[in-house]
């Protein structure tokens, strides 16, 4: 009993931790900005503490933006308008923003009823939770691994024969997609950029998810033997999914953070135990359809892999917030 | 236990009966991925071919001084190793086809083919056998490659390594990335075919 509290405990902590970093990238850098927000696809929305002046806030020079990886690059406003109660600006821009990059706002001496209150430089960007999911659900399903990027086929055809083969497959590879995953992307930020062994990531990932696997292994036999017995088989088998070693060079090359990584390996995992589901049911009942001799097997199954692959072609261009 | 195989039969070996991509099934994903196009098909083949060789032949030099239990992480890393090599070097001199096969030059690391050939093959013969078998699995992947590649270009796109042949595109379905899996399917149901047929041919004789 003390031992399950103690656990929960833990997990309430990390919830906690884990809120506070999400909401902590929302806020403004200025104490005078309380809200800053996209709106549209051209427009950008600042809150104020207080009334500004409308005859300040009405002048375009007053203001600059621009993308944050490119300060050199000016964003051109085409009109500013400010609510009735003189506390929400809105500014207008001549060309659609591209709101995956956060962008910086400087406003020069803003005044206040008749007083500066200093210049303010705030960053504008997309609605961090919403980010996540979108990374979540972009990884799951819209680039499914399997039916789009053709990842991991190998052990998808190898373990799509029966039902609970694939989920026993699917959770035991979520779990250490997620542990492999988290664990290159922090050597990869904190070692190998800052000394640039970028070459060297072939090697240190592959080292690493073999190293990952073998403490998956090790752990579940000691803390959890009924589990290690369920899906302790599947485990040999992570190695070989070209999956696994495929997201820690993504994440290698779009320098994603902590968060987003975190996000793009749940998805990878999700999306292959989802491929692996939907295909085993196929499978199952495929064993009992009349198939042409020649096709028994592997080639037909390729077949209906391919049906699911166009069906999956139909999320293609969606996106999500 | 040594093969008494000659370099010769090695070869047809990977080339026909132990074919990587129609008849052991392993290395699904580049086959399904990016065999659009003969060239794309022969670059990656040309890849694999180098680094199975070079891990075939390292392995089969260091065979006798490693330790039964460190044989499988041995082996990724050596393969890691010669697939970095290849990675450094295409991006410098091929960058075109290099980004033409993204992640998948990296990805040799995975194949299932390698790994499999140096356990089955390279740690229990010479130097020189393990040569033979490694030019004959990385020849016999690349005929995969470069089959299903003209294949799909030539009815995706009428085209053949980047001529025009047909002057018009009878299924531009098979240019899609997606028309892999239905041309990998169809090729291993005719090679299944053949195989019936020369079973039967066979009873007949026999």
């Amino acid at each position: 009993m003390e031992r399950i509290l103690h656990h929960k405990f833990i997990a309430l902590l990390a919830m906690l931790l884990m809120t506070f970093l999400l909401f902590s990238g929302c806020q403004s850098g200025h104490r005078f900005v309380t809200k800053t927000a996209f709106k549209g696809t051209h427009e950008i929305v600042i809150t104020f503490a207080a009334p500004v002046d409308e005859n300040w806030a009405k002048d375009i020079s007053n203001y600059r933006v621009y993308e944050k990886p490119d300060p050199d690059i000016q964003l051109k406003i085409s009109s500013v308008g400010l609510s009735a109660d003189r506390r929400t600006l809105t500014l207008h821009f001549a060309e659609a923003l591209n709101q995956d990059q956060p962008h910086m706002v400087t406003m020069s001496n803003i005044m206040s009823e008749g007083k500066s209150v200093g210049t303010a430089f705030v960053k504008v960007k997309k609605l961090y939770l919403g980010v996540l999911f979108s990374v979540l659900i972009g990884a799951m399903l819209i680039n499914n691994f399997v039916f789009t990027k053709y990842l991991g086929l190998c052990v998808f055809f190898g373990t799509s024969q029966k039902k609970s083969t694939a989920v026993g497959m699917g959770v035991t590879f979520t779990i250490v997609m997620v542990v492999s995953a988290m664990m290159s992307w922090a050597l990869y930020q904190f070692v190998l950029k800052p000394y640039h062994l970028d070459y060297l990531q072939i090697i240190v990932f592959i080292g690493l998810v073999s190293l990952s696997v073998q403490a998956v292994d090790t752990i579940l036999r000691k803390i959890n033997p009924l589990l290690f017995k369920a899906f302790g088989v599947y485990l040999v088998l992570v190695i070989a999914n070209c999956i696994i070693l495929a997201v820690p060079l993504i994440l290698a090359e779009n320098e994603y953070n902590a968060w987003e990584s975190l996000m793009l390996a749940l998805g990878a995992g999700l999306g292959f135990l989802v491929a692996l589901f939907l295909m085993s049911s196929a499978r199952e009942r495929l064993e009992l359809a009349n198939v042409p001799p020649t096709y028994r097997g592997l080639p037909i199954a390729f077949v209906v892999a391919g049906l699911f692959a166009l069906a999956f072609l139909g999320f293609s261009g969606m996106s999500i917030f | 236990m040594e093969t008494t195989k000659t370099p010769l039969q090695l070869v047809v070996n990977g080339l026909l009966n132990e074919n990587p991509i129609f008849r052991l099934a392993l290395s699904m994903c580049p086959a399904v991925g990016i065999s659009t196009t003969v060239m794309n098909g022969l670059m990656l083949g040309v890849a694999v071919l180098f680094v199975q060789v070079c891990s075939s032949c390292t392995i089969a030099l260091i065979k006798n001084y490693i330790h039964p239990r460190i044989r499988i992480p041995t082996y990724t890393l050596t393969i890691a190793t010669w697939v970095t090599v290849i990675d450094l070097v295409l991006s410098a001199y091929a960058p075109v086809a290099y980004k033409a096969m993204g992640i998948f030059i990296k990805l040799i690391v995975a194949f299932a083919i390698i790994t499999m050939r140096l356990e089955v093959f390279a740690c229990k013969n010479t130097v020189g056998k393990s040569f033979w078998d490694g030019i004959g699995m990385g020849l016999g992947f690349m005929f995969g490659m470069v089959t299903l590649g003209f294949i799909r270009e030539l009815l995706g796109m009428g085209t053949l390594l980047g001529h025009d042949v047909l002057g018009f595109r009878p299924l531009l379905f098979f240019a899609l990335p997606l028309a892999g899996f239905f041309c990998v399917g169809f090729m291993m149901a005719v090679f299944n075919y053949v195989e019936l047929v020369f079973n039967r041919m066979k009873k007949k004789a026999g």
